[in-house]
C-alpha cells in the first residue's frame, strides 16, 4: 500500500522544513506546521519529565513503608506529576500538535486564521512551562495538582503561587489555541468543504475549542482569587475567615472536569481517521459521532459536582450531577459503537495506527465503563479519593488519549516528516505498551476497592502485591515509551522516504507532498466528495 | 493458590450498608464486563473476519443506521438509569442520619494528622473508634485546619471533615473485628500516617470499656467546665434571663433571630453562635455584646461545649431528637456553619423565640 | 516554490497571505474578537459567580460595605464609559468611511473618557487605602459584626474593578496604538478592522462595568 519512492530528490524538494533554516525561522515562524513540531518537542519534554516524576513515586511504592523519599518529597512528585501531566502534557498535546499541523490541511487552508496568534500561544505555554518548571525546581509543590484550599490558600508552606502562575499563564495558551482553530474552521474551508464534509478529526477539535475557550477562563480566575487569598490573607475560601473551601472545589471542578473532555476529545477525532484508513472504509454513523463531539462539550459542562459528593454537598445536587454524569456517557459509547461497525465488512490490515486505534477502543472502554462506577452516588462513596479513581482516569488518559497520540503521531509522521517509521518496532512497542499499560493500572481498581486512598506515601501491608504489579508495569510502559522516541527520531534521518500517501488515505492532508509545502497546496482544492470516501474511489490510488 | 498467597481481593464487609454497596457494585462489575466483552470481541471478530484478503476488494459504503444509533444509545443508558436509581437510593440510606434515641453519637475531630475521638460518657481516643455491633452509630465531624476524609474502607463509608462546618455521617457495623480507618483527603505531610483503627465489640464488650469512662467525666461536664473557665455563665445564666439568651432548653427549639427569621439551634447553630456570634443575633438581644472565641477553644472544645448545652434539656426530650431526625445528613449549604438550620423545609413558623 | 502568492490577481497590500480576500480576513478578524469576548465573560463570570453566592450567603454584610463606596463617582463613571463607547463607535464608523479627521478625534475623546474613567478610580482606590479598606493591608471595618465578610467583599470589589480596570489600560494602550496608526494614515474603508475589532472589545469592557456599578455600589442603597 505504501508508496515509498526511494529517491531521496524527494524529500529535498521545497517543503516546510528546508524552506528556511536557522534558530530564528523557527522561533519567528508563523507556518503552522513549524509551530507544530515546537509544540512536539516541548510537549514530549514535558511528558518525559511527568513520567520521570511517576517512575519515582512508583518505586518509591514497592514498599508499604515510606522508605525512599519522605513524605514531603513524595506528596511533591505527586502534585508535580499531576500538574506537569495535566496542564504541560494532556491539554495541549494532540490539538496543539496533531491538530496545529493538520486542522488547516485537513479543510483545505494554507494556515490557521491568526498565525501570529499561534506562536504567541507557543510563547505563552513555554513561559507558563518554566514557571512550573522552576516551582518544581526551587523545592517543589506539595498541594495536589487540584490546589484544594485551605491546604494550598493557607497551610502549604511550598511554592503555590509558583506553580499556580504557571498554570494560570499556560491557560491562556489553550484559549488562544481553541479560539484560533474555532476561526480558522468556520471562516476557512476551502470551496466544497462543508460542515458536512468536514473529517471528524476537525469536528473533535471544534468541540474540544469550544471547551477551552469557555472553561478554561473560569479555571483562570478560580487560580486568580486563590493567589490574592495566600498572598493577601484574605477569606475568599478560608473558613476562619467566613470563606467556604467548598466554594473552591466548585470554581476549581467547573473547569477541570470539561478539561477532561479537552484532552480525550481530540483522541477520539484521531480515532476516527484512523478506523476508517485501515478498514478502507466510510465511517459509520458520521452525524452520530460528530453530534456526539458537541453532546459531550455541552453536557461535560454540567457534571462537575460528580467530583464532590462526600463533600457535604446537597443530596439534591448530587443527584443531578450523577445523573447527568450517566448521560455524558451515552455519546461516548455512541462513538465506540460506530467504530467498531466501520469494521464491518471493510478490508482491514493492522499497521502500527490501528493497533494503537485498537488499543484506544478497549482501554477507553473499560475506562469509560469505569466511570459510570464513580457516577454510581453510593459506589463513589466507598472508593472516591482511592485508587479507583485513579485507575480510572490513567485508563482514559493513558490507555486512551496517549494512545491516541501515539496512533496519531505514527499514522501523520510520514506527512510531517516525508520518511516512514520502521514498522516492525513500532508494533512491537506498541503491543509493549498495552501489556505494560494495563499491568500497571488494572490492580489498581483491586486496590482501591479494597480502600486504598489516593496520594498515600506509605500504604497498609496487604496492599503490597498489587503495587508491586503496579510498578513492574510501570516499568514497562517506560520501556514502550521510550522505543518510539528512539525511533522517530532514527527515522528523521534514516526512515524509508514517504510519498504523499503511503496509506492511501482520503483527506486533504494526503492530496500535497509529503513533507508539505510552506502553504500546503499548489493550489487551493476544491471539494467535491465527503469525507472518507473510500468505497467510491475504489483502490485507485489518490494523490 | 491465590488464598494460600493471602492476596486480598475484596474488602471485608462489616456495615449493613457494605453489604448493599458490594451488591451494587457487583452489579456494576457484571454490566461492564459484558460490554467489555462485547466490544472486545466486536472488534475481534470484525478484525479478523473483515480483515485484507482479497487487494481488489473495495468495502461497501455504508452510512450508517439510525434504528442501530438509538438502539445502542438507549439500551445502554436504560441500565444506566437503574445504576443511578440504585445508587441514589443507597446513598440517601446513607446519608439520612437516622433519628431514633437508640443512636450513639460520636464526635470526630480531624486535624493534621490525627483523628481525635470523643464520646459523650467522656472516653477520648486517638486513631481509634470503638463501636458495638448492631447499633447505629452518628458521627459528627469537624476540622481544625485542612479538608480531611473520614474513610473506613470496611464499612463502605467516607465523608469528608471540612473546617467551617460539622459534616454527619452514620453507620451500623455488622461483624465484630478490627477495620481500617484511612484518613482520604490529601491534607499536607503526614496525610498518609493519618489512620488508626475501628474496632467494633459486642454489645457486652462494649458497655465494659465504655464503663471504664474518661478520666475528666463526660463530654457534658467537660462543657460545663470549659463553660465556667470561658467566662460564659456570667452572661448566660441558665435559668433567668441576663444580658444574654437562656440556654436552658435552646438545643432543638426554634429560635426567632432579628430580622424576623427563625433557624432551628442545632449543633451547627451553636458552633456558629461560639466563633461568629455575630453571624445571626437572638430577636431582642444586640450585636458586638458575645466576644468571638474564634481561635481560642479548639474545635474538641466546641463539641464538649455543645455536649454540655444540650443537656440543659427541660424533661419532655422529644423536642432534642426530633429536630435530629428532619435535618437528614446535615447537609449544609456551603461554608456558612449553621446555614442549614435555616431549614426551609420547614412550613410552621412558629414566633415562640427564646425559651 | 510553488505558492499561492498569485502575482495575476490584484490584491490590498493589507491581505495577509494564508486569506482568500479581505472579506474572509475581516470575517475572521471579527469572529476572532466575539470568541476572545466569550472568554472574558467566563473569566469576569468566575467572580460575579463568587460574588454571587458570597451576596446570597451574607446579604446584610454586603448591604453595608455599599454605604462605603461612593455611589456619584461610580455614577459619574459609568456616565463616562458610556460617552466613551459613543466615541468609540463613531470612531469605528469613521474609519469605515474614511474620514481620517473624525477617527483621530473620536479616538482621542475615546482616551479622554477613558483616562478619566482610570482617574476616578485611582481615587476612589486612594480612598480605600486612607479608610483602611483594603483587605490584607491593614483592613479596618467600623461594623465589626461584619468584619470579615466585608473583608471578603472587598477583596471581591478590587478583584472585579481591578481586572476591569487592568482591561481599561490594556484598552487604552490598544487605542493609542490604533491613534498613532491612523495618524500614519494605515486605515482605509478597504481596510479597518483593528479600529472595528477593537470597538468591540472596548464596548464590551464597557458592558462589563455596567453589570459591576450596581452590583457593587447600589446594593442595600435603598434601605440607607
Amino acid at each position: 500500500m505504501s508508496t515509498t519512492l526511494q529517491t531521496p530528490e524527494l524529500v529535498e524538494r521545497p517543503n516546510y522544513l528546508n524552506e528556511d533554516y536557522g534558530w530564528k525561522s523557527w522561533l519567528f515562524t508563523t507556518d503552522h506546521k513549524r509551530i507544530a513540531i515546537l509544540y512536539l518537542i516541548s510537549i514530549s519534554v514535558f511528558f518525559l519529565i511527568g513520567g520521570i516524576f511517576a517512575g519515582l513515586m512508583r518505586t518509591e511504592l514497592l514498599t508499604p513503608a515510606g522508605d525512599l523519599f519522605n513524605s514531603d518529597t513524595y506528596n511533591k512528585l505527586f502534585t508535580m506529576h499531576g500538574v506537569v501531566m495535566i496542564f504541560f502534557f494532556l491539554i495541549p498535546s494532540i490539538p496543539a500538535t496533531l491538530g496545529n499541523f493538520l486542522v488547516p490541511m485537513m479543510i483545505g487552508a494554507k494556515d490557521l486564521a491568526f498565525p501570529r496568534i499561534n506562536l504567541l500561544s507557543w510563547y505563552i505555554y513555554i513561559i507558563g512551562g518554566l514557571f512550573a518548571l522552576s516551582a518544581a525546581a526551587m523545592g517543589g509543590v506539595d498541594t495536589g495538582w487540584t490546589f484544594y484550599t485551605p491546604l494550598s490558600s493557607t497551610y502549604s508552606n511550598t511554592f503555590v503561587l509558583t506553580a499556580a502562575t504557571g498554570v494560570f499563564i499556560s491557560g491562556f495558551s489553550s484559549i488562544l489555541t481553541g479560539l484560533n482553530f474555532i476561526v480558522t474552521i468556520h471562516k476557512m474551508r476551502a470551496p466544497g468543504m462543508t460542515w458536512g464534509r468536514l473529517p471528524l478529526f476537525i469536528w473533535a477539535h471544534y468541540a474540544t475549542s469550544l471547551i477551552q475557550l469557555l472553561g478554561t477562563p473560569v479555571v483562570a480566575i478560580t487560580i486568580a482569587l486563590l493567589c490574592l487569598e495566600r498572598v493577601f490573607h484574605v477569606g475568599i475560601f478560608d473558613p476562619s475567615v467566613g470563606g467556604d473551601p467548598i466554594l473552591f472545589q466548585h470554581l476549581f471542578w467547573f473547569y477541570s472536569h470539561p478539561a477532561v473532555y479537552i484532552m480525550i476529545l481530540p483522541g477520539m477525532g484521531v480515532i476516527s481517521e484512523l478506523v476508517t484508513c485501515f478498514s478502507r472504509k466510510s465511517i459509520f454513523g458520521y452525524e452520530f459521532i460528530a453530534a456526539s463531539s458537541i453532546g459531550i462539550a455541552v453536557i461535560g459542562f454540567l457534571v462537575w459536582g460528580h467530583h464532590m459528593f462526600v463533600t457535604g454537598q446537597s443530596m439534591y445536587a448530587s443527584m443531578v450531577f450523577s445523573f447527568l454524569s450517566f448521560l455524558v456517557a451515552v455519546p461516548s459509547a455512541i462513538k465506540v459503537f460506530n467504530w467498531t461497525a466501520t469494521m464491518y465488512k471493510g478490508s482491514v490490515t493492522f499497521e502500527t495506527p490501528m493497533l494503537y486505534a485498537f488499543g484506544f477502543i478497549g482501554l477507553f472502554t473499560i475506562g469509560g465503563l469505569t466511570g459510570l462506577f464513580l457516577s454510581t452516588m453510593a459506589v463513589d462513596v466507598h472508593v472516591t479519593d482511592t485508587y479507583f479513581v485513579v485507575a480510572h482516569f490513567h485508563y482514559v488518559m493513558v490507555g486512551g488519549m496517549v494512545m491516541a497520540y501515539m496512533g496519531g503521531l505514527h499514522f501523520w509522521w510520514p506527512k510531517m516528516f516525508g520518511r516512514m517509521y520502521p514498522e516492525g518496532w513500532a508494533r512491537f512497542s506498541a503491543l509493549v505498551v498495552f501489556l505494560g499499560f494495563n499491568l500497571t493500572f488494572f490492580p489498581q481498581f483491586i486496590l482501591g476497592y479494597l480502600g486504598m486512598p489516593r496520594r498515600y506515601h506509605a500504604y497498609a501491608p496487604e496492599f503490597q502485591i498489587f503495587n508491586v504489579m503496579s510498578t513492574a508495569g510501570a516499568t514497562i510502559l517506560g520501556v514502550g515509551y521510550t522505543i518510539p522516541l528512539i525511533y522517530f527520531i532514527w527515522s528523521l534521518k534514516y526512515g524509508k522516504v514517504a510519498g504523499n500517501n503511503p496509506w492511501n488515505a482520503t483527506g486533504l492532508e494526503w492530496t500535497t507532498t509529503s513533507p508539505p509545502p510552506k502553504f500546503n497546496f499548489d493550489k487551493t482544492p476544491i471539494v467535491t466528495e465527503d469525507a472518507y470516501n473510500y468505497s467510491h474511489r475504489g483502490e485507485v490510488e489518490v494523490g | 493458590m491465590f488464598l494460600s498467597l493471602d492476596i486480598p481481593l475484596w474488602p471485608e464487609a462489616a456495615s449493613t450498608n457494605a453489604a448493599e454497596v458490594d451488591l451494587l457494585y457487583i452489579f456494576l462489575i457484571v454490566v461492564s464486563v459484558i460490554m467489555t466483552a462485547v466490544i472486545f470481541l466486536g472488534v475481534f471478530i470484525f478484525a479478523m473476519k473483515f480483515r485484507k484478503k482479497d487487494p481488489k476488494y473495495v468495502p461497501p459504503h455504508i452510512h450508517g443506521s439510525n434504528l442501530l444509533e438509538i438502539g445502542w444509545s438507549v439500551a445502554p443508558f436504560l441500565v444506566m438509569l437503574v445504576m443511578f436509581v440504585w445508587g441514589t437510593k443507597l446513598y440517601f440510606d446513607e446519608y439520612t442520619i437516622p433519628a431514633t434515641n437508640d443512636a450513639i453519637d460520636v464526635y470526630v475531630v480531624g486535624k493534621q494528622w490525627m483523628w481525635k475521638v470523643q464520646y459523650p460518657e467522656g472516653q477520648r481516643e486517638i486513631n481509634e473508634l470503638h463501636v458495638p455491633v448492631g447499633r447505629k452509630v452518628r458521627l459528627t465531624m469537624a476540622s481544625e485546619d485542612v479538608i480531611h476524609s473520614f474513610f473506613i474502607p470496611a464499612f463502605r463509608m467516607k465523608r469528608d471533615v471540612v473546617p467551617g462546618h460539622y459534616n454527619t455521617t452514620w453507620f451500623e457495623a455488622t461483624k465484630p473485628g478490627r477495620y481500617h480507618l484511612f484518613c482520604a483527603e490529601y491534607c499536607g505531610t503526614e496525610h498518609s500516617g493519618m489512620i488508626g483503627w475501628v474496632t467494633v465489640m459486642e454489645p457486652a464488650a462494649y458497655e465494659n470499656w465504655l464503663s471504664g469512662g474518661g478520666a475528666e467525666g463526660s463530654m457534658a461536664s467537660q462543657g460545663e467546665k470549659m463553660f465556667q473557665q470561658l467566662g460564659c455563665s456570667t452572661c448566660h445564666l441558665l435559668d433567668e434571663q441576663g444580658r444574654c439568651p437562656i440556654l436552658r432548653g435552646v438545643y432543638g427549639s426554634r429560635v426567632l433571630l432579628e430580622g424576623g427569621k427563625t433557624v432551628i439551634a442545632d449543633e451547627s447553630y451553636i458552633r456558629e453562635s461560639i466563633l461568629t456570634p455575630n453571624a445571626k443575633i437572638v430577636a431582642g438581644f444586640k450585636a458586638d455584646v458575645m466576644p468571638t472565641f474564634q481561635g481560642q477553644v479548639s474545635e474538641e472544645t466546641v463539641l464538649q461545649l455543645i455536649a454540655y448545652i444540650k443537656s440543659l434539656a427541660p424533661k419532655t426530650t422529644n423536642l432534642i431528637t426530633g429536630a435530629a431526625a428532619s435535618v437528614p445528613g446535615m447537609t449544609t449549604i456551603p461554608g456558612r456553619p449553621g446555614a442549614n438550620s435555616q431549614n426551609v423545609r420547614r412550613d410552621t413558623t412558629k414566633t415562640d423565640g427564646k425559651q | 516554490m510553488a505558492e499561492t502568492h498569485s502575482t495575476l490577481v490584484e490584491h490590498s497590500p493589507d491581505l495577509q497571505h494564508h486569506f482568500d480576500d479581505m472579506g474572509q480576513q475581516f470575517d475572521a478578524a471579527t469572529l476572532g474578537m466575539w470568541a476572545f469576548l466569550l472568554t472574558e465573560i467566563m473569566f469576569f463570570g468566575g467572580m460575579f459567580g463568587a460574588y454571587t453566592v458570597y451576596r446570597g450567603m451574607y446579604p446584610e454584610a454586603f448591604a453595608s460595605t455599599s454605604k462605603l463606596l461612593n455611589t456619584w463617582l461610580g455614577a459619574v463613571n459609568t456616565a463616562v464609559l458610556i460617552c466613551s463607547s459613543l466615541t468609540m463607535a463613531m470612531a469605528v464608523r469613521a474609519a469605515q468611511m474614511g474620514q481620517k479627521k473624525l477617527l483621530i478625534w473620536m479616538l482621542v475623546f475615546t482616551m479622554i473618557f477613558g483616562a478619566a474613567f482610570l482617574g476616578v478610580k485611582a481615587y476612589e482606590y486612594h480612598d480605600k487605602w486612607v479608610e483602611h479598606l483594603i483587605p490584607g493591608l491593614g483592613f479596618e471595618y467600623k461594623d465589626t459584626q461584619y468584619f470579615h465578610q466585608a473583608q471578603i467583599l472587598f477583596l471581591l470589589y478590587f478583584a472585579m474593578t481591578g481586572f476591569h480596570a487592568l482591561h481599561m489600560v490594556i484598552g487604552f494602550g490598544i487605542l493609542s496604538t490604533l491613534l498613532v496608526m491612523a495618524i500614519r494614515n494605515r486605515f482605509s474603508p478597504e481596510w479597518y478592522t483593528p479600529v472595528e475589532i477593537s470597538g468591540l472589545y472596548w464596548h464590551f469592557v464597557d458592558i462589563v462595568w455596567i453589570f459591576l456599578f450596581p452590583l457593587l455600589y447600589l446594593i442595600g442603597l435603598h434601605q440607607h
